[in-house]
């Protein structure tokens, strides 16, 4: 009954959502596009969209204003750095708390999340004192330090939501066998932990990498990561769309390309193990 | 059952989390109480001593306040509303059979990666800037004025650009939560001859109330401290200035830290109390 029209139907649904999905992706391709106009091109009325002369030279220009490699490499230490310094964190507390559960397991959980909460702001004073006192003003450890603390509690309300999926028989069995703690977190629990851990580490992987308060008031010259390279490009004289839509794909591509890739996994982590 | 010494080990291994993140919150916290109550202005004379309620008093009687947590709770409140009922559409319309259903959906996901800065730059100079933006362009080749969003329009606009950047995550959870619906379950409501619209409230809604839970919970703990999008694009201008972002300027610009402390000090007060409304409905769906 219902089959007579799918195919009718499959296709309005198909042009319909495909539509939308160009329309939300559209600013990412337009900033995509311009990167590779001219200056003049880029704000040409009117604008043109795919028949343009094809260049490189906005990402040399960009590449020659500001060191993108090096921007590029803070981004990369200090959100690689943040995500796994909060999983050797987060993996024992998790796993204390899906296995051997207490009374107040769940008021440890939600009062993790609830220092999410604190506003940034309010504290960024006490921590800029601190930075300079302890002398991690812009440095990338300090950075490392700050973003995993902020992006533990969800680690381990992501780790905890994986771990409670695992049967807690199979690590029973494994202590009958005579493995001892060490032995079953890395031999038992790790193996069937693993597809968990990766999504956390992707997505808060890339919380840290587009996290845009702490690194751009905790940071200058040397330690600066993506988000800061692409704010220089806020003021008035680095005006140029082109090339401020060169700087932008430079800072957006690799977490895009990644995220793409992982989307599965990222859906799953995302939701904290709450809707399935 | 857990043994004595598992339990004590477990203890241990909760505890630097725990310690870590008790220290992130007390210390600063305790900073901050301490400066709110103090007279201090790096810049005009230092550290002036106690001057007690002083500090709370002039942030909460300044003109910008109220302004402020209004413009919050709206920006807050306006993301929230389209993206939870943006993504209830487009997660039952990505459910549809259709071809190229993974390419749409990569397609649809692509704002949550962009980082904050550079879709506030892009939507900013590119889109909303009145003379060279594409939005001026369609506006003009329809015979319209160009309108100046950041000044004329600035809350749609920086609604519309945070919406942008969120919808994604709103439709992947709810798309989540779709797809686990039971099809038999709505086929023999459809037998029965329930329109859509019944289906819709009755069956799809109430089986969506977890997932909405969680994607109004988690956007809200972003986006109360919501600042690149504000810092590029308007810097708290025309009527954009958020709680964070007063603070901000009081701390940062004035260089007014008993001030600026002091509106820490509510913001933690306005978190809390979404947060206390937040973890109420958190805990109960915890327990289900």
């Amino acid at each position: 009954m219902a089959r007579a029209v799918t195919n009718n139907r499959k296709a309005l649904n198909t042009a319909i959502a495909w539509a939308i999905g160009l329309l939300i992706f559209f600013p990412i391709l337009w900033t995509i596009l311009t990167s590779f106009k001219t200056e003049a091109q880029a704000i040409s009325d009117p604008p043109v969209f795919l028949f343009f002369d094809w260049t490189l030279e906005n990402y040399a220009v960009v590449q020659e204003r500001s060191n993108y490699a090096r921007f590029l490499w803070n981004s990369i230490i200090i959100a690689g750095g943040s995500t796994i310094l909060g999983l050797i964190i987060a993996v024992p507390a998790a796993w204390s708390m899906a296995f051997v559960p207490s009374k107040r397991t769940k008021d440890i959980l939600l009062w993790m999340l609830s220092t999410k909460m604190l506003p940034a702001v309010g504290v960024l004073y006490p921590i800029y004192l601190l930075f300079i006192e302890l002398g991690l003003l812009d440095t990338r450890i300090g950075l490392v330090v700050v973003l995993m603390l902020i992006n533990l509690p969800i680690i381990v309300w992501m780790l905890y939501t994986y771990f409670k999926e695992i049967p807690g028989e199979i690590l029973e069995a494994a202590r009958m066998d005579g493995a001892s703690l060490k032995d079953e977190i890395l031999y038992v629990l790790t193996p069937m932990a693993v597809p968990g851990i990766a999504s956390t580490l992707l997505l808060n992987f890339i919380l840290a990498w587009n996290e845009a308060f702490w690194t751009l008031n905790l940071t200058a010259a040397q330690a600066a990561p993506l988000t800061a390279f692409i704010a220089s490009y806020s003021s008035p004289e680095g005006l140029f769309y082109a090339k401020l839509s060169a700087a932008s794909t430079m800072a957006i591509a690799p977490i895009l390309i990644m995220g793409w890739f992982s989307q599965k996994q990222l859906v799953r982590g995302l939701t904290f193990g709450a809707v399935k | 059952m857990a043994t004595k010494q598992s339990r004590s080990a477990a203890r241990i291994m909760l505890a630097p989390a725990v310690i870590l993140l008790l220290g992130w919150m007390l210390v600063p916290l305790v900073m901050t109480l301490w400066f709110s109550f103090r007279q201090y202005l790096p810049l005009r004379g230092g550290d002036q001593g106690f001057v007690g309620f002083d500090n709370y008093i002039r942030f909460i009687s300044s003109s910008s306040f109220w302004p402020s947590v209004q413009t919050t709770l709206i920006i807050v409140g306006g993301v929230l509303a389209i993206t939870v009922v943006l993504g209830v559409v487009l997660a039952l319309l990505l459910d549809q059979p259709m071809w190229g259903q993974g390419i749409v959906r990569i397609l649809v996901i692509a704002p949550f990666f962009v980082m904050p800065t550079v879709s506030a730059l892009v939507w900013k100079n590119m889109f909303m800037d009145p003379v060279n933006g594409l939005f001026a362009h369609v506006w003009k080749f329809f015979g319209a004025t160009p309108v100046e969003w950041l000044s004329q329009a600035s809350m749609q606009s920086i609604i519309m650009i945070v919406s942008w950047q969120w919808l994604p995550f709103a439709t992947l959870i709810l798309l989540t939560a779709v797809q686990s619906l039971d099809s038999e379950q709505l086929e023999a409501a459809e037998m029965d001859g329930a329109p859509f619209r019944s289906r819709f409230w009755y069956l799809i809604l109430p089986h969506l109330a977890r997932a909405i839970t969680i994607v109004v919970l988690i956007q809200t703990i972003f986006l109360l401290s919501i600042f690149a999008e504000i810092f590029v694009t308007t810097g708290g201008a025309f009527g954009t200035r958020t709680l964070s972002y007063l603070i901000f300027q009081r701390v940062l610009e004035s260089q007014n830290i008993g001030l600026g402390s002091a509106g820490g000090v509510y913001a933690i007060i306005l978190a809390n109390i979404v947060a206390i409304f937040l973890m109420r409905i958190v805990g109960k769906n915890l327990d289900a």
